[in-house]
Formats: structure tokens, C-alpha cells, sequence
């Protein structure tokens, strides 16, 4: 049936974002799942909770793999069945699809789901090796080709097929910042002019700094339950209604074009034909804003607009705040930040505060239904979520 | 597993690299031609394969200036890299050199040049390529 839900979310918590000195990735992690308690008196974690699914990208950060066990641990979970997920920067979008399969599935009543990166410790050029691992070895890290590298490329491609701008650019770094600037738990809670933006140092040609989302320490995690028992913990749940997952070629050359990610575009559809939903429907979405061109690319892969109409809806302010379909309303992975493992579980848990009212000064009114979508590299994973208020 | 299917590899590739050819396997079943070879193809699922050497020449589809590097390549920058679609349609992405950087354009004609091998001790010894304004 349609519109169904598979899963309900009853509770979520966030680690503050950012530069966090002497946490190390199992302790940020404790921080999400201890407001996810807080948040939820009738849950009895140790109990209820009968599964964790986790995604973290990189164990050189911290030289640690075994993130699973390490994380259920410091969450006071020992014991339960505990899965961590890889796909770069969609590791916990791929976490969160797991998660509905054990909840839909009926294995599972009650599973916990997040993620965790702790990034800031390293130095940049150290960060920079470490990401480009989500990238192709043998034929673009080997030929000089890095991480923004690959989404510059798209952004070239973009602007020579459609003639979108460095400046539409620049207004998704604006609108982010803004929202972020809004966002308590955000890495960088500071407004930035467009004049800032364009004339920020090229990092990647024709991305600039501006145009590249932030290192960052960061874990999230969602508590998530089959829907017929969601009122045993809350009053107000948000059903997950869609839930879509595809691959591509890890080598983005490969690709037939660059201007899109056919990964988020088969995601979408998947999870637009379980909600039974258009994309005129959203009300309100997370997207995956690595770079700023990502962004762009995003509303048309999602059907928000046409292909190569995305920087113009970028430049006519129909996904900020109070636009047409707010876009990263918490401030994105450009302005909250982008602790990678993190990020998917984090943009559900800002889609959870957006639909249950919580959003405070960036509350979208009448939020009623909720997108995320989550890119992994340069598009060999992709998630795309659809979520309705309980 | 034969000999012969498992030669299809990204290590085949770099082998004949370094003995300054360009080649890619040719599936015998539907003709498609993948660089990297691979041992299984993706598209009919076929194990048989013919090495075909690809055209050295091709058209420029998109390009960025990397001026932040990794530590390995932090001298070259700012270096341009960009992806080539050779005139069979194949495609494969390097480093654009030989020209000014502004001098760069998409869809500009580009040929693949070999490089001298570098002798490392550590894993991969790839030996590496670019492109040159044709
Ligand atoms: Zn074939």
C-alpha cells in the first residue's frame, strides 16, 4: 500500500557540531544517544532496544575500526546485535535503510540507528587522503584527482550544458550559512554576503572555499520503532514512508553524465513510489550539500525542478527559509557541517524537529512531509527518504 | 579460474602502460569495451574478452584547476585534470598538461602521452599518463 509507513521515528539526538576537542567518536556518539533517551522517558533503552545499526566512514581518523561494538558500548548497549555501515558520506543513509529493513521486516520492534565521524584532530592534508578514499583509486586518486576535484568537475559540466554561475553557487553557500546561523548545534553560526563567497580562494576550480562543506566532529542517531507501537513512546512520531537506496560506478568518468546523480534520481523514484508521493508534495528536505553544486544538482535530481534549472531556483530564493520548499533548513552540511558518517541519521533528525514542531527559530510552519537525501563520493551511493508527521 | 579470465585486470592495464600502449577488453559477446578491463562483464555478464588497443586521441568532456592538493601532488598545483572521451567513446580521466591553464576549454582535442616509469619500492607502481592539446 502506499504511503505506508514502514518505520516510525519516536526519538533522535545530536552531538553539538564542530571543532570538538577531546571527544573522541564513541563519546560523541554517547552525547546523540543521551539526548535520544532524554527525549523519549517512556523508552527503556536497555530493554526495548533491540538492535544498532551505525555508519562510519573512516577508521584512520582515530586508527579504530569495530565501530559497531564500540559504539552499542559507549550508547549502554552492550550485547545487542550491533552492524556499522560504510558508503563514505552516505554511511548512515545506508545505516538508516538497514534499519528499515529490520523494523519492516518484523525482526525488530524497537533498533536504534546513527552515526559518527571525529574528523577535526587531523591535519587537512591528512583529511583530504582520508575522503578522497571514496573516490576511485587506480584512475582519479592515482591522477591527482581529489574529492572536490570530482564535484568541480560535475560543476563544469553543469555550467557548460546549462550556463549555471559561480554566483548561483555562491547562493546556496549563502542560504546555508544563514540557516546554520540559526541552528545552536551548527559548526559555523555565522551569516556570509555573496561578495564573501565569490571571493573566497579556489580550492577546486570553479569551487572556491565557500563552496565546500566543513570538517567536522559530529554523531547522530534515531530511535526507530514498527508504527503500530509508536504511541507506546510518543505522541508524536514521524512515519518514514519512503525509503530508497541505489548504486553507480565508483569511477564517476564511467558515468553517462555528469550534470546528475543517477544514483540519488533511481533513490527518488523508489522512494517517491512507496510514499505515493510527487515531488510537489515536500514541504520541506535535507540534501546532501557537499559542495554547493551538489545542491543544485539535487533539486533537479529530485524533481524540484527541471534538469538544469537549479541555480535559478537557487538564485530566486524558492528554497530558503521562507521560499517555495525550504532546503536545509538546518544550515547543511556547508553551515552545520559534515562529520561524514554522521551526516544521513543528521539530516533525518532534522527533518524529525521540522515535523514535530521543534525547529524553533528555523521552524518551517505546517512542515508535514520531509525528504532527505544523502550522496555518498561522488554519487556511487545514493538514499533518498520520504517522512510524514505521526 | 583460466589464466585468460583472469588477465583482464586493472593490473594488465598499468602493464601495458608502462610498455607505452593503451588497451581495453573487448567483450567477445556483446562488443562492449571497458577501461579498466574487468574479468566479468558488467553488461552481459560474459567472461570472454579480446584486448583491443583504444585510440590515443579524444575530446575534452569536463575539467577542474585543482589548487588545494594532496600532500603527494602539492607541488604541482595549481594542475588541471579533466575527463577525455577517446573517439571509440571511451572514457578516462587525467592530468591535462603542456598547455597554459587558461588555454583550456571543454570539448578541446586531447592525445594521451606516457610517461617515464618512476621507481618506487611501494605498493602500486602504476605508471602514469596525461593529456596534451592534440
Ligand atoms: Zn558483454
Amino acid at each position: 500500500m502506499k504511503g505506508k509507513p514502514l518505520a516510525s521515528i519516536v526519538s533522535a539526538g545530536l552531538s553539538k557540531f564542530g571543532k570538538i576537542d577531546g571527544l573522541y567518536a564513541r563519546e560523541l556518539f554517547a552525547e546523540a544517544a543521551k539526548e535520544a533517551y532524554e527525549r523519549c522517558p517512556n523508552l527503556d533503552p536497555k530493554r526495548d532496544i533491540k538492535a544498532l545499526f551505525i555508519g562510519h566512514m573512516g577508521e584512520s581518523y582515530e586508527h579504530q575500526g569495530h565501530t559497531g561494538a564500540t559504539a552499542a558500548d559507549w550508547a549502554g548497549l552492550l550485547h545487542v546485535p550491533a552492524t556499522r555501515t560504510e558508503a563514505a558520506c552516505c554511511s548512515s543513509g545506508v545505516a538508516l535503510k538497514a534499519a528499515v529493513y529490520a523494523v519492516a521486516s518484523g525482526l525488530c520492534d524497537v533498533v536504534m540507528v546513527g552515526g559518527v565521524e571525529k574528523m577535526t584532530h587531523r591535519s587537512t592534508p591528512e583529511v583530504t587522503e582520508f575522503l578522497a578514499m571514496a573516490s576511485d583509486f587506480p584512475f582519479e586518486q592515482w591522477h591527482g584527482i581529489t574529492f572536490p576535484g570530482l564535484f568541480a568537475l560535475m560543476a563544469t559540466a553543469h555550467m557548460h550544458k546549462y550556463g549555471t554561475t559561480e554566483k548561483q553557487m555562491a547562493q546556496i553557500a549563502v542560504k546555508n550559512h544563514y540557516n546554520g546561523s540559526l541552528n545552536p548545534k551548527a559548526q559555523m553560526q555565522k551569516e556570509i554576503t555573496l561578495e564573501q563567497a565569490l571571493s573566497s580562494r579556489v580550492v577546486a576550480w570553479p569551487l572556491k572555499l565557500y563552496d565546500c562543506s566543513l570538517i567536522t566532529d559530529g554523531a547522530s542517531c534515531l530511535i526507530l520503532t514498527k508504527p503500530e507501537l509508536a504511541k507506546r513512546y510518543t505522541d508524536a512520531p514521524v512515519h518514514i514512508i519512503g525509503s530508497g537506496q541505489a548504486s553507480d560506478t565508483i569511477g564517476m568518468y564511467e558515468r553517462e553524465e555528469f550534470t546528475s546523480i543517477r544514483a540519488a534520481k533511481l533513490a527518488a523514484k523508489t522512494a517517491y513510489e512507496m510514499a505515493g508521493l510527487t515531488p510537489s508534495d515536500i514541504d520541506v528536505a535535507e540534501v546532501h550539500d557537499c559542495f554547493t553544486i551538489a545542491e543544485i544538482i539535487a533539486y533537479e535530481d529530485l524533481g524540484f525542478c527541471r534538469p538544469g534549472e537549479g541555480g535559478r531556483m537557487a538564485e530566486n530564493g524558492e528554497t530558503a527559509l521562507k521560499g517555495r520548499i525550504p532546503v536545509n533548513t538546518s544550515g547543511g552540511l556547508k553551515a552545520k557541517g559534515h562529520p561524514v558518517g554522521a551526516t544521513g541519521t543528521a539530516q533525518a533528525y532534522e527533518i524529525y524537529l521540522q515535523l514535530t514542531g521543534q525547529a524553533e527559530k528555523r521552524q518551517v510552519a505546517d512542515a508535514e512531509i520531509g525528504l532527505t537525501h544523502n550522496v555518498g563520493g561522488s554519487g556511487a551511493t545514493a538514499t533518498v527518504h520520504i517522512y510524514r508527521r505521526g | 579460474m583460466s589464466a585468460q579470465s583472469s588477465s583482464f585486470t586493472i593490473e594488465q592495464f598499468y602493464k601495458a602502460i608502462s610498455q607505452k600502449k593503451l588497451i581495453g577488453g573487448k567483450c567477445r559477446k556483446c562488443g562492449k569495451i571497458h577501461m579498466p578491463p574487468r574479468p566479468l562483464c558488467d553488461s552481459c555478464l560474459s567472461k570472454e574478452f579480446d584486448w583491443v588497443e583504444l585510440p590515443k586521441t579524444g575530446k575534452l568532456l569536463t575539467y577542474t584547476v585543482i589548487h588545494v592538493a594532496p600532500t603527494q601532488f602539492q607541488t604541482m598545483a595549481p594542475y588541471a585534470v579533466g575527463i577525455v572521451q577517446l573517439e571509440n567513446g571511451v572514457k578516462i580521466p587525467g592530468m591535462i598538461k603542456e598547455t597554459p591553464l587558461d588555454k583550456i576549454k571543454v570539448g578541446m582535442p586531447l592525445t594521451l602521452e606516457f610517461e617515464e616509469c618512476q621507481q618506487t619500492q611501494q605498493w602500486p607502481q602504476w605508471p602514469r599518463y596525461h593529456f596534451k592539446p592534440a
